[in-house]
Parts: structure tokens; C-alpha cells; sequence
């Protein structure tokens, strides 16, 4: 026990001593969670709309003020020419064009039919799509005001209800994924690299010869990073219920536990990449690209699993971080407890053993 | 010059010896651009609905056969209270619920108005909004649908009079992957640019080899140049295979002139190479190069407006998105392939991306000190 | 007559924070002699090479090497020196020849030169076979014995060998000390640092470094004479006894 003692201290010596990479793996997470919380949203907001008031009519300067006063549009500019619309577009300067058509206001007072033109550069066709929709909702509900005889009609109104998060806010879908994507960053690519590490310098057979076994060799490597995860995990919380105001709904004693497990997950997969891998580049490649990237991609937190094609929806089931970030939600998010998550966790945990089960039979085969 | 020749030679035998680097190069763009566009979809469709109908009548059948056949609903269950409905929203098989009052067809028939009840799943607050919004445009069909014999005697049209019409320009069809591909691109470009360079160097430090260059008479930006041309042209073969890919597998064919694409990736190149090559003069082991480069291009690449818009970021935002070149590179890309931008167009970009080359390149052959 | 020095060193001193890692060493350094630099690990002996071959720049005090100020002219000297460090010099992922091309070219060499020296150098370590092996697949000897001969391929006035012998067999290292002697033939002055005595018996003139100091330098014949002992060791032992740095 002693002996194991001595080795864990050398590990977080090793680890301590390099004050760059402790600076990321602490600063990551912040940055993260704040990015995500402040910074990334799929809103749309401030439009630069340019405006072709062919008419000039006091009810286009109407709608055109309503428009002013709106915050998801931002009027870059008001001009006659119709051409100098492909110039702002293709010069980036605006993403919508507004076209009144001449008389509008006499056609519309006339009641006959009046049209709007919206010229969209449709290059982000969601942007666009959400931007014409908000745009329609103001032009319609101006027109409601104007003609506010027509309000005597029946009409259908819907009461809407935002679940578990009425602001809107992006970040109750990217925190859980941050928490997935930090702890696999440090438990499968630092880990994965520093194992590597060794036995690229040579170092791990003196650390073989020593009377100590294998297995705990291995444990004091990962100790420290299973101690950075987890104060890496409690800081992503605390930015997340003190600075994002996204309270934690759930238990979180349960969140914990499903913590733990997926870092015992993480870690036996840098274990496995480790001891399959002889040089730290390879490592971290491996890492990278075949757990980083695909984890980013396809576990949910960035992009909905559910608009992908069959194929990639398939392969987001192999992959832990994908079970973890649904439970998160769940769990924090949502506030349900085990009984909500006991197939995922199932999930987790069988991948989990299995994971660990095949890295120490590879680990001690190697040895061999 | 002739140092260079040599330098040049060394680097490009040992790139090709290295199958790691090898394996990055094929592999990322295949990977980047075969999957992620599929992946990164953010249309919003097959919303999930979960309904509840507690008229039972034929009003309110016609309303749900009206959702039935949207394309953007799938109407996945009907149930007979809230509650029920409420445990598909948790365990995420719904991602709306739509209840229909007792009393819906009673209060058209005497032209009272109607109150519908919808509950939305907000975690992801993008779908939740376009999910919403097409719920009210479909109620709002659904409604003026109505025959006009069973409304008002004020005779007035019961359709609004002011329409708007849309014009999707550069993208008609409002494919998804058309906007993401050029942008993932440029994703590819930066990421071998800026890791691999800096990789290899701190390599080079950690082995020792970099000592024996620094006692020789091999001039500071000779060694550096030796670094980047390598790396340079590796980033314009993969730029190319990019291309052809996005072409042949999305037939995307860019709009603008692809020569200008190629000048801007050059100058481009120089800013993302210099980048890797100052972060490589301040580490001191591979694993520090790789975690400080991983996390600087998390940064510029979640900020340059690739999967978010920038315009909808917080002011102060925005201006550190000025401060990324990424965003210029995105931009470009975009700008150039979907909307077939020229050279002016994207001049005052280029002049920023040049000046970022610039600036970086000389912080690192300065930091690069042959004697410390 | 005055020798040409290759090396003149005047107090040199190097600082690291408060920790003086060498302290006012004076020395000189005759053409063509083979100079040893003998010490225990941490003594400093490292250091002492990295300032004098311009990588690393002194605190305090003065230093010449062949000819130039080692403050002003860190660049001029390069071009006239040759380096092999503990660490190796030579790139594992490029073969033999590459590996001698390269090197030949760094250095200015004419190509009609690098191939008159490539050839030459291959028929003196009998490597014909290895030619087209990458290095990393060469026996540590023979690795050694290859970045001496690159180290030296532009014919410098003086090359540094910084522990250059290190885990290898003595026979190897016999070997190796023969082509240290070609070289100091050809008027090469060699600088080695070492920490085999059997090595230090093989150089003109010694001096063993003690905690960043230099305790003694002269010949090995003398050394032994002055101290009173019949080998270097004891005379390293009794010198190295007092040191408080390295082990």
C-alpha cells in the first residue's frame, strides 16, 4: 500500500509540475461552459435587413418603424436601388431585403391584395427560414392593427408552454455535453498520452521491474486524472447553477454516480488506446480522431441525433458519451431520477465492463 | 537558399515516413467531410407531437389530420390526459404536447374564441422556437381553412390581405449541407494547418534533433521557412481533396472563381501555419503541444460562426469573432462558393488574414531563439 | 611560439536564478589537442559545452572560440563547429545517406564534396550494408560512431562531444575513441565531456569540473603525479568527494 502511495505521489508530481497543461485542463471547462452559455446560441437576432421602400408612403414608414423597434432585426440600410442588394449580400453586410412594392400603402388601404417581398440570402437556409417567419409574424400582426375590424373574427389561440427551460437559453443542451466532452478529454486523451508517454521514453519497464503489480502501476497513473475530472466536473456545475442560472433539478448523488461511471468508461478507454498505441502521436491521434471527433459529432449535444441518417444515428448508440449526455439531461435538467434512466445507465455500465474487462486483458498480454 | 533545398528535403521524406501524419491527412477530410455534414443538420422537421384530445369531435379529427399531414409533425401518440403525454416529453419520445379542449368544436360552432394548449420541450431552444412557430403557422392554415359559410356576416375576407413572399437567394433550396460543406472546409484546412505544425516542431524539441539544427549555421527563418512550406503544401493538397469531394459526393460546385479560393487559402495558410508555429515555441512536450493547440482551435473554431451565427452573439463577442481568423476563412469560403463573391468582395478580409500571417510569423521565428 | 587557442575562456559564468550553475572557469584550449571535461552529473559540464558552442549565453565573463566572442558572434561560430550531444543528433526516421546529405548540405558543403564525404565516410565505418536503413534501426554504436563522423563532415576547426559514449559497451567505445584520434589527426580539436575515467586517460589534457568549478587541469600523467594517485578514479574520488551537487 505504501509502495502504491509513493507511485501516486510521482503521478501528480508529473502532473502538477507541468503548469500549461494544468492551466487548459482547469481553464477548458470555464471557457466551455462559457462560450456556450454566452456566446453560442442558434437565436437569431439582429438581422442586418436592408429595406426597398419603393412606395414611401406613411404606412410602409409604419411597418418599417415597427421593424426598427424590433430586436432581431437590425436595419443596416434604406435604399431605392434593387441591385445594391446583391452588393450587401455578397459582400456579407446584410441577410435580408425587404421590398415594398410602389403604392403600397393605396393598394393596402384599398384592401386589395398587397405583397411583401422578402429577399433572403438563404447561405444559412435556417437563419433565413427563422428570419422570414419572424419578419411575417410582425407584418401580420401589423396588418391585425390596421385592420382592426377584421379582429371580430373567431380565432384559434394557442397557449404555449416552454418545458424546462422557458428563456430559451442554449445552454441546457451544451452543459451536459461540455461535462461528457472534458471528461473525455482528460480521461481518455491525457491518460491515453501519458501511459504512452512512458513507454515511448522507456521509463514504464523500469516501472515494470519495480515489485509492484501492473494493475496498481496503471491505477497511480490514472488517479490523478480521475482527481482533476471530477474537480473539473464539480466546476462545470457550479458555472452552470451560479453563472448560467441552470439549477440542478435532479440528485446529485445520482448525477455523481453516473459521473463516476462514465469516467471509469473514459479511463478504461485511454487505458485500451494506450496499450494498443507505441508512440504519444499515435496516441493522441487515436484519441482525437477516433473518440474526440466522433464523440462531438454524433452524441447529441451539437447536433440532434434525430435529423441524422440512419447509419450515423446507429453509430451514436456505440458511443458512451451519447448514454451519458442523455442521462445529464435527465438528471439535471429534467429532475428525473433512476427509474427514468435505468436502460442507459445499463448501457453505460455494460460498455463500461466490457471496456475495462478487454484494456487489462490487452494491458497484461502486452506485458507478455 | 540552398539550406532550404535540403531543409525542404528532410522535412518531406520524413512527413511521408510518418504514418501518423499520414493517416490525419487522408483520413480528417474524409471523416470531417463525409460525416459531419450529415450530422451537423440543424432543420428542424419530425417534430414529435403527443396529443391530446379532449373533444372527441369531428372539428377536432380535422385538426389532427391537418397535423398528420404536415411534413414537419409526426403525430406519435394520443392520449387521453396530460399526464400520459407529459412521460413521453420526459422520456423524450415526444417533443410537443398539443391538447385539444373539451368544448372545441361547441365554441367554433358559436363563435367563441379558442384556447389550445401546447406544451414544448425546450432543452433545445432552436427546435423548440422553429417547432413552435410552424405549430402557430399550421393553426393559423388550419384556421383560415375554415369555410367562410360557418364565419361572421361582416363580410370581410377572412384571409389577411398583405402577404409575404419569399426569395431564397444562393441556397433555393434550403439545403442544409450546401451551407455547412464550405464551411467544414475551411474546418479542415485549419485543424492540419495549426496541430500538425505545431506538433511536429515541439516533436523535434522533445527528441533533441532541434538542438543539433540550432548549432548549426542554419539561419533562424531558414529553419521556420523549412517548418512551413511543407505544411503549406499539405494544406493545399488538402484543401483539394476538400474540394473534389464536396463536389462529387454533395455536387457542390463553387459559384466564385476557385482561383480566388486558392489565394486566399495561400495567404490563409501562412496565418493558421504561424499560429501552430508560436504555439510550438512555448511548449515543451508533445502532449502540451496538443492540448493547448486543441484547445485554442475549440475556441476559434466554435466562435467563427460555423455552427452559431455571429450576429447573434453578444456585442463583445462579435469583436473577439474579429479577432479570430477562422471567421474570415468561413466567411470567405462561404461567400466565394454560394454566393460567387470576387476579389473585391473579399479584399478587405484577405488584407486582415494577411496581416494575421504577419504578425504571427514574426512572434514565433522572434520567440524562436536559436541561443537562450 | 604561442598555440593557437581554439577555446579561450576568461571567468566564464552562468546564472540560472540564484543558482550559479557555473562559477568563473578559466581554461584554454590548444589546436588540435583532444580536451577533456570531466565531472559527475550535475557538475555542470553540459552547460559549460552549450555556452562555448553559442546555444546558450553566458552570465558573466569572457569566451572565445576559435577566434570569435561567443557574446557577438554565436552565428560564425557555428559555421566553424561540429556537436554531437548525449541526446543524439542524427534523425531516426531518415536513412544513413539521408541522414549524411543532409548534414553535408546544412553545412555548405558542395554536392561534388558531399559525395566525395559520403562515400569516404561509409567505407570508413564499414556501413556499405546500412546504407539505406533508417538510423533508428542501427545498433547504438553504430549510431554513435555515425553522428561523430557527421558531426565533423565540414572539417571544423574543433568539435564538442557532449557525453557522446554514453550506454555503450567498452569495445564500442574503444572504437569510437579511435576515430576521435583520426580526427585530432587531421588537426580537429576535440572537446569531449565525460564520465568514464577509462575515457579521460585517452585525452591530451583533462579537467574535472567539481560543482560548477574547475579543481584541476593538466595533463592525465601530471594529474596523477600531483595528487599522488595511480589512477584517475581515485583522483576523480578524492576531488568529487567534497561536491555537493549531483550524484
Amino acid at each position: 500500500m505504501k509502495r502504491l502511495l509513493a507511485f501516486i505521489k510521482k503521478e501528480f508530481a508529473h502532473v502538477l509540475r507541468d503548469k500549461k497543461t494544468l492551466l487548459i485542463l482547469f481553464g477548458m471547462p470555464v471557457v466551455q461552459v462559457l462560450l456556450f452559455g454566452f456566446v453560442l446560441t442558434h437565436e437569431v437576432k439582429n438581422v442586418k435587413t436592408l429595406i426597398i421602400d419603393q412606395s414611401q408612403d406613411a404606412t410602409s414608414a409604419k411597418l418599417i418603424s415597427k421593424i426598427k423597434a424590433n430586436p432581431y432585426f437590425k436595419i443596416e440600410a434604406s435604399t431605392l436601388n434593387v441591385r445594391r442588394v446583391e452588393q450587401y449580400f455578397k459582400k456579407g453586410n446584410a441577410k435580408l431585403a425587404m421590398v415594398f412594392p410602389a403604392n403600397f400603402g393605396r393598394e393596402h388601404a384599398g384592401l386589395h391584395r398587397t405583397k411583401i417581398q422578402l429577399i433572403a440570402d438563404a447561405s444559412d437556409p435556417n437563419y433565413a427560414t427563422t428570419a422570414e417567419n419572424y419578419l411575417t409574424a410582425i407584418v401580420q400582426d401589423f396588418n391585425s392593427e390596421i385592420n382592426w375590424e377584421a379582429d371580430i373574427r373567431y380565432t384559434i389561440q394557442p397557449e404555449m408552454r416552454m418545458l424546462y427551460n422557458p428563456e430559451l437559453k442554449g445552454a441546457p443542451n451544451f452543459v451536459p455535453g461540455v461535462m461528457a466532452l472534458v471528461l473525455m478529454i482528460i480521461c481518455v486523451m491525457m491518460t491515453a498520452i501519458s501511459i504512452a508517454k512512458e513507454k515511448e521514453t522507456g521509463t514504464m519497464e523500469i516501472l515494470l521491474l519495480s515489485p509492484i503489480k501492473p494493475f496498481w502501476i496503471i491505477v497511480s497513473k490514472i488517479i490523478p486524472h480521475l482527481v482533476l475530472s471530477v474537480i473539473d466536473v464539480i466546476s462545470i456545475l457550479l458555472l452552470s447553477v451560479f453563472v448560467l442560472d441552470i439549477p440542478i433539478k435532479g440528485s446529485v448523488l445520482l448525477l455523481m454516480a453516473e459521473s463516476t461511471l462514465f469516467v471509469v468508461n473514459c479511463l478504461s478507454l485511454g487505458i485500451f488506446i494506450s496499450v494498443e498505441t507505441s508512440s504519444q502521436q499515435a496516441a493522441m491521434l487515436i484519441s482525437l480522431m477516433g473518440m474526440l471527433l466522433p464523440t462531438i459529432l454524433l452524441s447529441g449535444f451539437m447536433f440532434p441525433i434525430e435529423n441524422m441518417p440512419e447509419v450515423l444515428q446507429w453509430g451514436s448508440n456505440l458511443l458512451p458519451a451519447k448514454w451519458f449526455y442523455t442521462i445529464v439531461k435527465a438528471i439535471v435538467i429534467k429532475g428525473l431520477g433512476f427509474p427514468a434512466i435505468w436502460k442507459e445507465t445499463l448501457i453505460l455500465l455494460a460498455i463500461t465492463a466490457s471496456l475495462l474487462g478487454i484494456s487489462l486483458k490487452r494491458f497484461k498480454i502486452r506485458l507478455e | 537558399m540552398r539550406t532550404i533545398k535540403f531543409l525542404l528535403g528532410k522535412e518531406l521524406k520524413q512527413i511521408f515516413r510518418n504514418k501518423s501524419i499520414l493517416a490525419i491527412i487522408v483520413v480528417a477530410p474524409i471523416i470531417q467531410l463525409l460525416i459531419l455534414p450529415f450530422a451537423a443538420n440543424y432543420e428542424v422537421r419530425d417534430i414529435d407531437v403527443s396529443l391530446v384530445d379532449r373533444d372527441h369531435s369531428s372539428y377536432s379529427r380535422k385538426l389532427i389530420s391537418k397535423i398528420q399531414g404536415s411534413n414537419y409533425f409526426r403525430l406519435t401518440h394520443c392520449d387521453d390526459s396530460f399526464d400520459k403525454a407529459y412521460r413521453h416529453i420526459e422520456s423524450d419520445a415526444a417533443d410537443l404536447i398539443l391538447e385539444i379542449p373539451n368544448g372545441f368544436e361547441r365554441n367554433r360552432i358559436l363563435e367563441k374564441h379558442q384556447q389550445l394548449f401546447i406544451a414544448v420541450n425546450a432543452i433545445n431552444g432552436t427546435k423548440a422556437n422553429l417547432g413552435a412557430n410552424y405549430l402557430i403557422r399550421t393553426l393559423q392554415e388550419f384556421n383560415e381553412g375554415l369555410p367562410t359559410g360557418a364565419m361572421n356576416n361582416s363580410g370581410l375576407a377572412q384571409r389577411s390581405n398583405l402577404e409575404v413572399v419569399f426569395s431564397n437567394w444562393y441556397n433555393p433550396h434550403l439545403n442544409y449541407k450546401r451551407f455547412m460543406v464550405p464551411g467544414i472546409l475551411a474546418l479542415l484546412v485549419t485543424m492540419i494547418g495549426g496541430f500538425v505544425t505545431a506538433l511536429n516542431i515541439v516533436k523535434e524539441k522533445e527528441v533533441g534533433t532541434i538542438e543539433q539544427i540550432n548549432v548549426t549555421p542554419i539561419k533562424k527563418h531558414h529553419f521556420i521557412l523549412g517548418k512551413l512550406i511543407p505544411f503549406w503544401v499539405l494544406g493545399n493538397v488538402v484543401f483539394t481533396i476538400g474540394l473534389l469531394i464536396s463536389q462529387l459526393v454533395y455536387g457542390i460546385v463553387s459559384e466564385g472563381s476557385i482561383l480566388l479560393l486558392y489565394g486566399f487559402i495561400t495567404v490563409y495558410l501562412l496565418a493558421v501555419l504561424g499560429f501552430g508555429l508560436l504555439i510550438s515555441t512555448f511548449c515543451e512536450s508533445q502532449q502540451q503541444a496538443i492540448l493547448i493547440t486543441f484547445f485554442f482551435m475549440m475556441i476559434f473554431i466554435l466562435t467563427a460562426g460555423l455552427f452559431t451565427p455571429i450576429d447573434s452573439m453578444p456585442e463583445w463577442a462579435q469583436f473577439t469573432t474579429k479577432l479570430n481568423p477562422v471567421t474570415y476563412l468561413i466567411e470567405v469560403m462561404r461567400m466565394v462558393i454560394l454566393k460567387g463573391s470576387t476579389l473585391t468582395d473579399v479584399l478587405p478580409k484577405l488584407g486582415v488574414v494577411a496581416l494575421f500571417g504577419v504578425v504571427l510569423n514574426t512572434w514565433a521565428i522572434f520567440n524562436y531563439k536559436k541561443t537562450n | 611560439m604561442t598555440e593557437e587557442h581554439v577555446i579561450k575562456t576568461d571567468k566564464l559564468t552562468k546564472r540560472f536564478g540564484d543558482f550559479t550553475a557555473i562559477h568563473a572557469i578559466t581554461f584554454k584550449v590548444n589546436k588540435g589537442e583532444i580536451f577533456g571535461f570531466l565531472g559527475a552529473n550535475g557538475a555542470g559540464k553540459t552547460t559549460a559545452v552549450r555556452m562555448l558552442c553559442g546555444l546558450s549565453r553566458p552570465t558573466s565573463g569572457n569566451a572565445e572560440v576559435v577566434g570569435c566572442d561567443v557574446y557577438k558572434q554565436p552565428e560564425e561560430i557555428k559555421k566553424n563547429i561540429g556537436y554531437m550531444s548525449q541526446k543524439f543528433s542524427l534523425y531516426e526516421d531518415l536513412t544513413v545517406l539521408e541522414n549524411i546529405r543532409f548534414f553535408g548540405g546544412i553545412y555548405g558543403l558542395c554536392s561534388a564534396r558531399i559525395k566525395s564525404k559520403t562515400n569516404e565516410l561509409i567505407e570508413q565505418l564499414g556501413l556499405q550494408n546500412e546504407v539505406k536503413k533508417l538510423v533508428a534501426s542501427l545498433p547504438l554504436g553504430w549510431k554513435q560512431k555515425l553522428a561523430f563522423s557527421v558531426a565533423i563532415i565540414h572539417n571544423p576547426k574543433i568539435v564538442f562531444l557532449d557525453e557522446p559514449t554514453s550506454g555503450v559497451d567498452p569495445l564500442m567505445r574503444r572504437q569510437f575513441w579511435e576515430l576521435i584520434y583520426e580526427a585530432a589527426n587531421d588537426e580537429i580539436t576535440v572537446f569531449v565531456t565525460t564520465h568514464y575515467m577509462d575515457e579521460a586517460e585517452y585525452c591530451d589534457r583533462l579537467s574535472i569540473m567539481v560543482d560548477g568549478r574547475i579543481e584541476a587541469l593538466d595533463t592525465p600523467r601530471n594529474l596523477k603525479e600531483r595528487f599522488g594517485v595511480t589512477t584517475l578514479d581515485e583522483l576523480f574520488y578524492q576531488l568529487a568527494r567534497e561536491a555537493k551537487r549531483g550524484g
